[in-house]
C-alpha cells in the first residue's frame, strides 16, 4: 500500500499499526483472489456477516433473559412481548441459527464438491469442522434455552447419549446435568457455555482465515495460480462487492423467514413450558439436526452394519455404536484430504466422482427427511440403508473412485478456463 | 448462471425429499381444516372487532378454567381497548398484592399493569380441580398447536358423537380433531354461549372464530407491526440489493 | 488540436461521473439501512413496556397526621411525603429565596403547602438523607440531614448548608382527590 498518499492521521496510525496494510492484504486489493469464483464461494462471507448478527442479537437478548427454570420462559415471552423490538431480536437470533445452518452446509458441499480439502489447504479444512462443531454445540445449547417442551427433552436425549460410553458414562452424564436430571443448574451452566462458545467460534474463524490467506482460495476449475496478474484480481473491489450483492440477496431470504415466518422452523411444542413428567409426543430435534438423528437411531440390535463392526454384538452395544457413528459421521470429514486421493480436485474434471458427489448429497437429505420421522415401518429399513451409504460413500467410494477414476483434462490456466467459458 | 441452474436442481430435490412430510404424527386424527382469517398472509391484521368479542368470550366461558398468564391488562390496547375500557377491566378482578408494612397478605383491584389472574392458585389446584389434568394456559395456545388457529377453531368446533365403534372412555369427549379423539373438556362453547353487545349473531361458529381471532392475538401481538415492518426492510433490501447489483456488474465490466 | 475534450473523452468522463454517482449512493443506502437495524438493538436497553407500566405510583394521603412524614417508593426510588405544620409552612415561606444555594421559593416547590413532595436522594452523591422518621437528626435547619457528606436541607427539601449543589427534586405529581396523589 502507498502510504504516500494517505491521510496524515491514517499515516500517523499506519506508522505505529499497520491496520491499514493489514487489511489491505487480507481484504483489500493486495490480496490475490482466482477471478473465476463463482456464487458458490460467497458463503463463507455469509457465514462471517451471520456470526455478526448472532452475537450481536444474542448479546441484546442476554440482558433480558433470566436463566432459572422458573423463569426463563416466561423471561423469553416478556422480551416477545414488552422488551422494546425484542420479538424482531429473538426472531431474527431464532432464525439466525437455522440461517448459519444453511450457509455452512452449502459451505461444506462446496467444499467436497470442488475439493477444497485437497493439500494444501488440510488445515483450514479441518479447522472448518471444528466450528462445525464447535456451531452444534452452541446451537443445541441455545435451543435449551427458552425452556419449552422441546428445549428440555431435547437437552435429556442429547446428554443421555453420553450415558452409552461404558464405565464413566453414567457419571459424565451427571456431571453434565449437575443433578440427577436436566434442571436447573444444567440451564444455567447451558447459558454460560451457550455465551462462551461464539467466542470460540470466533477464534477458530480467525484461525479459519488466517489458513486461508496462506494458499488462498481454491476455484472451481481446482488449479493453482500461475501467473498471479492473469488468474487472480484483488479482493477489493471485485469480491467485496460480489460478497455485499450476495449478503443483499441472502438477507432478503432470512428476512422473509424473520417477519412472515418466523416459527417455519421451529417445533410447536416449544412453545409449552417444560415439563419433566409429560415427553411430547413426537420428539425430534432441530432440522439441522436431523441426519446425525437418523445415523443415531439407524443402530439397533439387528442392523447388519452393528452386527458387523462389533463382532454381532460382542464389542458393545448398539446404543453405543450409534452414539459413536454419529460422532464417526462428522469427525470422518477430518480425513477428506486423505480419502480422496486424487491428484485433480474439482469434480467439474472427475465425472464418477460428481456423480458420487449427488447421490451423497441426496443421501444427507434422505438422512434428514428420516431423521424427522417416527422410527417406525419403512422408516427404519430406509434410515440403515442411508446410515449405510453415508460411511460406505466415504470410506469406499470416495478412496476407490478418486484413485482409479481418470480425469478430463484440465484447462491450461484459470484465465485460458475463464476466456474459454467467455467464447 | 450457474448458481441458479443448481440451485433450482437442489432445491427441487429438497422438494422432493420433505414433500410427502404431510403424513399424520398422531394416529389417525385428521388436520383440522383451514380457515378464512383475517390476520392470514403477508398483510393480515387482526380483525379488531371480532378479537374484541373473543376476549368476551374468553371472559365469560374459557376463564374459569383457562389461566393467560403471560398477558397484562393493558396489552388489551393492542385489540384497541382504550384507557378507560382496560382500567375498568382490570378494576374487575382481585388480584393479591403485599405483604402490607403489618406483613400481611392482601387483595386489591387490579390495575392494568396487573397480568391476567389465572383461575386456580397454581397447577396442583388447577389439576385436582379438573379430574388430574391441568387445563392449559391459553396464552400460547394457537402458537404452540400443529395447525395453529385452524387447529383451535377445529377443536373448539369439532365436538361430535363418537362413531359407534369409538370406544369412549366414561369421563372423556369425543372430538373430531383433538389427537387420539378422547378429549377431557366437555364441549366448551355452543350457540348463543355469548351475549353480545354488537348485534353480531351469537352462533358457535361465531362464537369459535372470535376467541380464536382472540386468542391468535394474545400468541402473537407483535404480528401487525412485525408484518408492517417486514415489508419495508424487504422492499428496502430490495433496492440495496439491486444497487449492489448494479455496483457490481460495473467493477466487473473493466475486467472483461 | 481543438480544446474541447473528444467525443470518446467525454463518453469516458461521462461514465465515469456515473460510476461514482452510483458506488456513492449505493454506499448512502447501505449506510442509512445499517443505521436502522442498530436502532433495535440500542432500543432494547430502553425501558420495557412493563416497566414503564409500573412508572407510576399512587399513595394514600389520608393515614399521614401533620408534622408526619413517610417514605413511599416510586421507580425504585424513595419519594419523601411530608404533611406539613402550619409553622413549618410559615418558616419555609418566609425564607429569602436570593440568600439560597439554589433559590426557590417555597410555593414553587409545592401544589398545597401542607404537602410536601420529593425524591428523598440527596443531590450530591445519592445518598439518602436522614429525618423522615421520628429521632432521626434533622440538620440544623429542621428538614433533612445527609449523612455521607454533610448537606442539611429545609422543611421545603431545599439545600441550606454542605456540599450539594441543589434542592432535592420534586417528581411529577398530581391530586387524584384532595388524599390522594399519583406520582409520576
Amino acid at each position: 500500500m502507498d502510504t504516500n498518499n494517505m491521510h496524515p492521521v491514517m499515516k500517523w496510525v499506519e506508522y505505529r499499526l499497520p491496520v491499514f496494510s493489514f487489511l489491505d492484504h487480507s481484504l483489500g486489493t493486495q490480496y490475490p483472489t482466482p477471478k473465476n469464483l463463482n456464487y458458490w464461494w460467497n458463503f463463507g462471507s455469509l457465514l462471517g456477516l451471520v456470526l455478526v448478527i448472532m452475537i450481536a442479537s444474542g448479546i441484546s437478548l442476554a440482558m433480558h433473559y433470566t436463566a432459572h427454570i422458573d423463569f426463563a420462559f416466561n423471561s423469553v415471552e416478556r422480551i416477545m412481548r414488552d422488551v422494546n423490538y425484542g420479538w424482531l431480536i429473538r426472531y431474527i437470533h431464532m432464525n439466525g441459527g437455522s440461517m448459519f445452518f444453511i450457509a455452512v452446509y452449502i459451505h461444506i458441499f462446496r467444499g467436497l464438491y470442488f475439493g477444497s480439502y485437497q493439500a494444501p489447504r488440510e488445515i483450514l479444512w479441518m479447522i472448518g469442522i471444528f466450528i462445525l462443531l464447535a456451531m452444534m454445540a452452541t446451537a443445541f445449547m441455545g435451543y435449551v434455552l427458552p425452556w419449552g417442551q422441546m428445549s428440555f427433552w431435547g437437552a435429556t436425549v442429547i446428554t443421555n447419549l453420553f450415558s452409552a460410553i461404558p464405565v464413566v458414562g453414567d457419571s459424565i452424564v451427571t456431571l453434565l446435568w449437575g443433578g440427577f436430571s436436566v434442571d436447573n443448574p444444567t440451564l444455567n451452566r447451558f447459558f454460560a457455555l451457550h455465551y462462551l462458545f461464539p467466542f470460540v467460534i470466533v477464534g477458530l474463524v480467525v484461525l479459519h482465515i488466517w489458513a486461508l490467506h496462506i494458499h488462498g482460495s481454491n476455484n472451481p476449475t481446482g488449479i493453482d495460480v500461475k501467473n498471479k496478474e492473469q488468474d487472480t484480481v484483488g479482493f477489493h473491489p471485485y469480491f467485496s462487492v460480489k460478497d455485499l450483492f450476495g449478503m443483499g440477496v441472502f438477507l432478503m431470504f432470512f428476512m422473509f423467514f424473520v417477519f412472515f415466518a418466523p416459527n417455519f422452523f421451529g417445533e410447536v411444542d416449544n412453545y409449552i413450558p417444560a415439563d419433566p413428567m409429560v415427553t411430547p409426543t413426537h420428539i425430534v430435534p432441530e432440522w439441522y439436526f436431523l441426519p446425525y438423528y437418523a445415523i443415531l437411531r439407524a443402530f439397533t440390535g439387528d442392523f447388519l452394519v452393528y452386527q458387523v463392526v462389533s463382532l454381532g454384538g460382542l464389542l458393545m452395544d448398539a446404543k453405543l455404536a450409534g452414539v459413536l457413528a454419529m460422532f464417526a459421521s462428522i469427525l470422518l470429514l477430518l480425513f477428506m484430504p486423505w480419502l480422496d486421493g486424487a491428484k485433480v480436485r474439482s469434480c467439474r474434471f472427475r465425472p464418477i466422482m460428481a456423480m458420487a458427489f449427488w447421490v451423497f448429497f441426496l443421501d444427507c437429505l434422505v438422512l434428514g427427511y428420516i431423521g424427522g420421522k417416527p422410527a417406525e415401518g419403512i422408516y427404519v429399513t430406509i434410515g440403515q440403508f442411508t446410515t449405510f451409504y453415508y460411511f460406505f460413500h466415504l470410506l469406499v467410494l470416495v478412496p476407490l473412485i478418486s484413485r482409479l477414476e481418470r480425469p478430463k483434462p484440465l484447462p491450461e490456466s484459470i484465465n485460458a478456463s475463464v476466456l474459454k467459458a467467455a467464447e | 448462471m450457474n448458481i441458479i441452474k443448481t440451485s433450482v436442481a437442489v432445491l427441487t430435490l429438497v422438494g422432493a425429499v420433505f414433500t410427502p412430510q404431510e403424513t399424520l404424527a398422531s394416529g389417525d386424527t385428521p388436520h383440522a381444516p383451514k380457515q378464512e382469517w383475517s390476520f392470514n398472509g403477508l398483510f393480515g391484521t387482526f380483525d379488531q372487532a371480532a378479537a374484541q368479542r373473543g376476549f368476551q368470550v374468553y371472559q365469560e366461558v374459557c376463564a374459569s378454567c383457562h389461566g393467560l398468564n403471560l398477558l397484562s391488562y393493558r396489552h388489551l390496547s393492542g385489540i384497541g381497548f382504550n384507557e378507560a375500557e382496560i382500567k375498568a377491566i382490570a378494576a374487575t378482578v382481585e388480584v393479591q398484592d403485599g405483604p402490607d408494612s403489618e406483613g400481611e397478605m392482601f387483595d386489591r383491584p387490579g390495575i392494568p399493569a396487573d397480568r391476567f389472574v389465572s383461575p386456580y392458585p397454581n397447577p396442583q389446584a388447577a389439576a385436582s380441580s379438573n379430574g388430574g389434568k391441568a387445563p392449559p394456559d391459553l396464552s400460547l395456545m394457537t402458537k404452540a398447536r400443529l395447525g395453529g388457529s385452524n387447529y383451535v377453531y377445529g377443536l373448539l368446533t369439532g365436538y361430535a358423537d363418537a362413531p359407534i365403534e369409538f370406544e369412549l372412555p366414561e369421563d372423556g369427549n369425543y372430538n373430531k380433531y383433538y389427537p387420539g379423539h378422547v378429549i377431557a373438556m366437555a364441549a366448551p362453547l355452543d350457540d348463543e354461549s355469548v351475549e353480545y353487545t354488537d348485534g353480531t349473531k351469537p352462533t358457535l361458529a361465531q362464537h369459535a372464530k372470535d376467541v380464536t381471532t382472540f386468542l391468535a392475538w394474545a400468541a402473537e401481538p407483535e404480528m401487525e407491526e412485525r408484518k408492517r415492518m417486514g415489508i419495508k426492510v424487504l422492499l428496502f433490501l430490495l433496492v440495496l440489493t439491486g444497487m449492489l447489483y448494479a455496483v457490481k456488474r460495473k467493477v466487473w465490466e473493466d475486467l472483461h | 488540436m481543438s480544446d474541447t475534450a473528444t467525443p470518446e473523452q467525454s463518453a469516458e468522463v461521462d461514465d465515469k461521473s456515473k460510476r461514482d454517482f452510483l458506488f456513492i449512493s449505493t454506499a448512502a443506502v447501505g449506510a442509512v439501512g445499517t443505521a436502522f437495524a442498530a436502532w433495535p438493538f440500542i432500543d432494547q436497553m430502553n425501558p420495557a413496556a412493563d416497566t414503564l407500566a409500573l412508572s407510576t405510583t399512587e399513595v394514600d394521603l389520608k393515614p399521614i397526621e401533620e408534622g408526619q412524614s413517610i417514605t413511599v417508593v416510586w421507580r425504585g426510588k424513595p419519594v419523601f411525603i411530608r404533611h406539613r405544620t402550619a409553622k413549618e409552612i410559615e418558616d419555609s415561606e418566609n425564607v429569602k429565596t436570593a440568600d439560597l444555594i439554589d433559590p426557590e421559593a417555597d410555593a414553587d416547590r409545592v401544589q398545597k403547602p401542607e404537602w410536601l413532595v420529593m425524591v428523598g436522594i440527596c443531590t450530591h452523591l445519592g445518598c439518602i438523607p436522614k429525618g423522615n422518621k421520628p429521632g432521626e437528626k434533622k440538620g440544623d435547619f429542621g428538614g433533612w440531614f445527609c449523612p455521607c457528606h454533610g448537606s442539611h436541607y429545609d422543611v421545603s427539601g431545599r439545600i441550606r448548608k454542605g456540599p450539594a449543589p441543589k434542592n432535592l427534586p420534586v417528581p411529577s405529581y398530581s391530586f387524584l382527590s384532595d388524599t390522594n396523589i399519583k406520582i409520576g
